[in-house]
């Protein structure tokens, strides 16, 4: 009877991405495991402190807050940036010279880097010598972003905004590019007027880019730390604080290692949640 | 109830798509448009739908002129060779679209769906979504919604060329029986003379943007009136040569000639090109009059029931197919027959000549 051997040469193939996950993944997510039960005063000696940070973090109104300043910023870019995406890519030239002209304009603040993206920003906003700040007083509004929260936020978002809705016009423009010419021409020969004709053909035909707009905008926004940091700092006070600048600041500013590492990790699962709840809803339709 | 196109021009850009063509479609069954890619059919269709204006010419239809008119206001259908369904609308309410901007009673609708859906099987699907059907499913669904108004004129680009063998086969021959008594026009484009051939009505024949003959299909399949129309409607490719007349007998090269049939008599001596489609040589003689000849395999295929063969003679390529598998092997040097009846004889401006 032959006996089937093992052939163990296979694990040499796979010895590759397990050291790759390894050191890319788990590594660095276990030692912040290690740290979010445990309490340090330097020495490298720990105490063992279970789920106390968790305990703290999810009481702390600290957290409460970021967390609370987090979803609305995320919200309102979404909501600006996604219908105004869309809106931009309608209204771009379908073919012709000026199609390259407007994808370079469009990339361009996409490659920019984050950090001189809120350095150019504070100083455009600066209301004694910038640009825009000097613009919008002359126009009688009291504006400083460095002592007025509601400043701050518009020019936060604003920069945002400018900083990445070409992803969105990126994408949906690539969704619209894609459809054939014969489903204009069919809703043409129904009498479609422009808006019949975006909702059932150019919104349905997008929702796959557009799923994947809303989800990397989402995370990206979720987890932004350069741009408000080089451009309020989180201030005034603490009104531009968003989670990742809080968590800088407990781990770096406090050094606080435990809790820091406890919500670094909630809010890693806070990430993963929505977007699993995200791709859900909007997959759900696809494949009725 | 006409559909005439008078020195119809369409230029885009530099490049000419359709040049001046005139023609009147008949009224009734399929009038084809038989083209390769390219030739013009889409063009031609777009302006007969009015989706595009022509550069030059007038459109006429039932006695008014429609150069101008735009699409909505023609009452036309079309079905495009893709599967063209509005994605998040039931197969119901796609049917039901082209109804529903004409302000129709909602059991109306109900009713004229039903009726469609019926007569295209689709009765069980009204209610999916279009991505969960088949390719045919999804393109009945676009017949349907074609069927459901009562358009006075029909465009079909090439509505089969995206569907599997069978599915086409089939479709094909519902066609016909679907149009029949509706009381409008039908156009027709596709790149298969067999699918011209079995849809009947009339055939314009197209090449590079230009109408080489319009007639019943029967007749432009057998009497073409030059070359082009005879390539055009023949597939596999129709062979053709030159040959001379002279002192009463044919001559094809120094060992090939024969005598001049009756009909090839009343040819005055000189230099003509031939065309002979590749049905009419075979690899056993025929029932009536032929010339062998012979030469070297290049390539063989079967389709169905046919052999098709390659073959050089005099450095040029020669195409014959017949019924029944034959084992052809390539490289070998085998005999076939001219059907000398049937060549088709074309002056050296390739127009056709009476034989």
């Amino acid at each position: 009877m032959a006996v089937k051997s093992n052939n163990q040469k296979a694990w040499l193939f796979v010895l590759p991405v397990v050291l790759l996950v390894a050191f890319n993944a788990l590594i660095p997510l276990m030692t912040v495991v290690n740290y979010s039960v445990q309490e340090t005063f330097g020495n490298n000696v720990f105490f063992w402190e279970g789920v106390k940070w968790f305990e703290d973090v999810l009481h702390s109104e600290r957290f409460h807050a970021s967390l609370l300043r987090q979803l609305s910023f995320t919200g309102i870019i979404l909501l600006i940036e996604v219908p105004l995406g869309v809106a931009i890519a309608l209204t771009m030239p379908k073919k012709g010279f000026w199609v390259s002209v407007c994808l370079v304009l469009m990339a361009l603040p996409l490659l920019i880097p984050w950090n001189v993206v809120g350095a150019m920003w504070n100083i455009f906003a600066l209301p004694e010598i910038g640009l825009l700040g000097r613009m919008i007083n002359g126009l009688g509004i009291d504006y400083n972003f460095t002592q007025n929260p509601t400043a701050a936020w518009f020019t936060t978002i604003l920069m945002d905004v400018w900083h990445w809705t070409s992803l969105v016009v990126l994408l949906a423009y690539a969704g619209l590019r894609s459809i054939p010419d014969a489903y204009f021409q069919a809703a043409k020969i129904d009498g479609a007027g422009t808006w019949a004709v975006f909702r059932y053909i150019q919104l349905p035909k997008m929702k796959r880019v557009l799923t994947i707009a809303i989800l990397l905008r989402f995370m990206d926004s979720f987890m932004i730390y350069t741009e408000p940091f080089v451009l309020t700092g989180g201030g005034p006070g603490n009104t531009t604080t968003f989670l990742s600048i809080d968590l800088v600041k407990i781990a770096l500013g406090q050094f606080d290692l435990g809790p820091a590492a406890a919500m670094s990790l909630i809010y890693f699962l806070i990430v993963l949640l929505m977007c699993w709840v995200f791709y859900t809803l909007m997959m759900k339709n696809e494949d009725q | 109830m006409s559909l005439v196109l008078k020195n119809v021009v369409k230029r885009v850009g530099s490049e000419t798509h359709i040049y001046d063509t005139s023609v009147e479609l008949h009224d009734e069954g399929f009038n084809i448009l038989l083209g390769t890619t390219l030739s013009g059919k889409t063009s031609l269709i777009q302006l007969m739908a009015g989706l595009e204006r022509p550069t030059s010419g007038e459109i006429w239809f039932k006695g008014k002129n429609v150069t101008g008119v735009p699409v909505q206001k023609r009452n036309v259908s079309m079905v495009h060779q893709q599967f063209i369904n509005y994605p998040n609308f039931s197969v119901f309410d796609n049917i039901a679209s082209p109804l529903r901007v004409v302000n129709l009673s909602r059991s109306a609708i109900d009713e004229r769906v039903g009726r469609v859906a019926e007569m295209l099987k689709l009765t069980p699907m009204l209610g999916r979504n279009p991505n969960e059907l088949s390719g045919g499913q999804q393109q009945r669904t676009a017949l349907a919604r074609a069927l459901v108004k009562d358009s006075d004129l029909v465009l079909l680009d090439e509505p089969l060329a995206n569907l599997d063998y069978k599915l086409r086969e089939e479709l094909r021959d519902d066609l016909p029986k679907l149009f029949a008594d509706r009381g409008c026009m039908v156009v027709y484009a596709t790149s298969e003379p067999a699918e011209a051939l079995s849809l009947g009505g009339h055939t314009a024949a197209l090449h590079n943007g230009q109408l080489t003959q319009y007639g019943e299909t029967p007749s432009v399949y057998r009497q073409p009136t030059s070359l082009r129309s005879a390539k055009v409607f023949s597939d596999p490719p129709i062979n053709s040569a030159p040959v001379t007349k002279k002192d009463g007998r044919i001559h094809l090269n120094d060992q090939v000639s024969w005598d001049a049939t009756p009909a090839q008599m009343h040819i005055a001596d000189g230099q003509y090109n031939i065309a002979v489609r590749a049905h009419h040589i075979t690899p056993t003689p025929p029932s009536g009059a032929s010339v062998k000849v012979s030469g070297r395999i290049l390539v063989t295929e079967l389709s169905g029931s046919e052999s098709v063969a390659h073959f050089v003679m005099d450095d040029q390529t020669w195409i014959s197919q017949s019924h029944g598998v034959h084992a052809n092997k390539v490289g070998a040097v085998a005999q076939y027959y001219i059907d000398i009846d049937r060549c088709l004889f074309f002056d050296l401006d390739n127009k056709r000549i009476a034989a």
